[in-house]
């Protein structure tokens, strides 16, 4: 060949590939469709700037929202036995997990940590949808009762983030059997007198849904989740019937009485961290109980005598 | 004799037992021949029976367990349950037909009774919407289950459900919760509970009632955590691939034995429960009344403890 193939060519196709735009630098918004910077998304914790909308979170990025300054600590998970029923359909459960496990980076869909929430000890366990739908088999099984365990353990709350299709059907009758296994781990954390919080996030439904994820002390869901037992497709071709207009969004959960409050990824932190000081912190508050010889005490009550004079 | 709904896989035999009725037609009275053609014709029959029924495959089982004349709750209670008082409602918002339930006597001792009922026919099936329970059922589940506590009464129920309802209404009252809050009712007991999967064990709807301390099936019954038919639609993007599903989800008796989710199983009359209900429930009778045995009298915290560690446990021995 001639220099011309040889040099130049590759030197052209140099060039033009470093002016290409990596494609992860700007993210299309599901629902308004407008296109946004990667950081401005980063920076505003993945909820697009223009309609609200709240985006799936992979679960690390989770764990770095929720605990006091993005720091905490992820924990081994317990090994589960894998691929129980040698599942196959058009393709081996095997490979599909491998493949999951390759894009995410994670063993399977949950990840638990440890840390502080406005000072609170916590144990959460994050779902990633992410993972073969976030759906729950064993591995997700076993991960919530070592939460359940740890939160014990630590005396902490325990705080659940599921995000999940249901339970995987790829692991048959053992995924239904993780619904009373989750129960019961949660039920530990509400019998050592531990507050269990549950955020549901997009999408929420099937076994999970109707096992441990309804059973939180206090139900949040995050704007516009799709939380549900039956999915809407189902439900759509079990009643031949239109669905009625946001159908199983956390804000029709909230007017049917299903959650407690719906609030918004910024706020998630900060209602995290009130709730845990109203339940773990019921005395009256601690200037007023151990104050009362110190300076500034006094001069309070000398305040309040003045004040209670003058009324 | 009344007409039997036979299933595809059982042609041969519904081919025999046809000619055997139009022979007794024919009979009069003392027909030597005739007489002795038939019982050879019945022999055959038996002998089908057991070749095809020894061998079913997992799709054959599904739909065995599905077979409209398998005993139904109300079967249940007029074969094995005594001095019956139907209990209904959820004090909340309504009566669910779909699960039935109430107090009586199972052998001479005071149990709580419920389950899912499909219905016989079109109508009962209607009002019983195909076995499918809404919230409210759950919730009267739930609120059976305490009733046995309060009276130390033990609970048996009895299984036989597509799964739980997937439509609005349920959805809007909260189908989820009301599913999640009767499986911790079934681990919060303090009294025995055992569960029967009778016909069909269909997921969420199913466990709801099931997370007991024993858990039996009958030969033929199927325990899935998705229909077969939902199954395929999903892995296989086609329902007609319900009979792959059928034998990867292993969902037969047989698999959850295998697998400790099942505690015992329960032999059926020749040919399937739908050919002999009452052979079959005082078959299942006989193990409730056995299970009841080692259960009756166990302190209930003990019990409780003993069913979480079996539960916690589950999956972690018996695999391949």
């Amino acid at each position: 060949m001639n220099w011309l193939t040889n040099f130049v060519r590759p030197k052209i196709r140099a060039l033009v590939r470093k002016a290409e735009v990596p494609e992860n630098l700007w993210h299309k918004c599901p629902s308004c469709g407008q296109m946004l910077f990667h950081r401005d998304l980063e920076a505003n914790l993945y909820v697009c700037q223009h309609c609200g909308h709240h985006m799936r979170l992979q679960a690390k990025r989770r764990l770095a929202m929720l605990f006091d300054g993005g720091v905490s600590t992820t924990i081994e998970l317990p090994k589960a036995a894998v691929d129980p029923l040698r599942f196959r359909d058009r393709q081996r459960y095997g490979e599909r997990l491998k493949e999951a496990q390759e894009k995410t980076g994670n063993a399977d869909a949950i990840l638990v940590a440890h840390g502080t929430i406005g000072g609170h000890a916590v144990v959460a366990a994050v779902f990633d949808f992410e993972f073969m739908g976030g759906s729950m088999g064993m591995a997700v099984g076993e991960a919530l009762v070592a939460a359940a365990q740890l939160a014990v353990l630590q005396q902490a709350a325990l705080i659940a983030v599921p995000s999940s299709g249901g339970a995987r059907m790829q692991e048959g009758i053992l995924s239904l059997m993780q619904m009373p296994r989750t129960v019961l781990a949660v039920e530990d954390v509400k019998e050592a007198g531990l507050p269990y919080i549950v955020i549901l996030t997009d999408p929420t439904t099937g076994g999970v849904t109707a096992s441990f994820a309804m059973l939180g002390d206090i139900a949040i869901a995050e704007p516009g989740a799709v939380v549900g037992f039956a999915g809407a497709r189902v439900i759509a071709e079990t009643i031949r019937e239109q669905l009625p207009d946001g159908f199983q969004r956390a804000e029709y959960l909230l007017d049917h009485g299903m959650v407690d409050m719906v609030v918004p990824r910024h706020k998630l932190r900060e209602t995290l961290a009130r709730l845990l000081d109203l339940l773990r912190r019921p005395g009256p508050t601690a200037e007023v109980l151990s104050l009362p010889r110190s300076d500034a005490a006094a001069a309070a009550s000398r305040a309040d005598g003045a004040r209670s004079g003058q009324d | 004799m009344p007409m039997r709904s036979f299933l595809d896989f059982e042609k041969p035999i519904a081919e025999l037992e046809g000619k055997i009725e139009e022979l007794r037609h024919l009979t009069d009275a003392g027909d030597i021949n005739i007489a002795e053609e038939v019982g050879k014709l019945q022999v055959k029959v038996d002998r089908l029976l057991r070749q095809t029924y020894g061998k079913l495959t997992a799709w054959q089982k599904v739909q065995v367990a599905r077979h409209p004349e398998r005993p139904h709750f109300q079967d249940v209670v007029r074969i094995l349950v005594e001095d019956y008082m139907p209990l209904a409602g959820d004090r909340a918002f309504a009566e669910d037909r779909a699960i039935q339930g109430g107090i009586g006597r199972l052998r001479g001792r005071s149990v709580i009774v419920m389950g899912t009922e499909k219905g016989a026919d079109t109508g009962e099936r209607v009002k019983h919407n195909f076995g499918m329970a809404k919230p409210e059922g759950y919730r009267k589940a739930r609120r059976l289950m305490e009733l046995a506590d309060r009276f130390r009464l033990p609970v048996i129920t009895f299984v036989d459900t597509p799964g739980a309802y997937p439509g609005v209404d349920a959805e809007q009252r909260g189908q989820a919760e009301a599913i999640a809050r009767a499986i911790e009712a079934c681990l919060k007991l303090r009294v025995p509970l055992v569960a029967c999967i009778v016909g069909e064990g269909g997921s969420g709807g199913a466990i709801a009632l099931a997370a007991g301390d024993k858990v039996l099936m009958l030969e033929h019954a199927i325990y899935s955590v998705i229909s077969p038919e939902g199954c395929a639609s999903i892995l296989w993007r086609s329902a007609d691939h319900a009979q792959d599903a059928a034998e990867a989800l292993k969902l037969t008796a047989q698999d959850l034995l295998r697998l400790g989710v099942a505690d015992e199983i329960v032999p059926e009359p020749l040919g399937g429960a739908h050919r002999d209900p009452k052979a079959a429930l005082d078959a299942l009778g006989e193990r409730i009344e056995w299970a009841l045995q080692q259960l009756v009298g166990q302190d209930g915290g003990t019990l409780k403890a003993r069913r979480r560690s079996k539960f916690l446990e589950m999956g972690k021995k018996g695999l391949s």
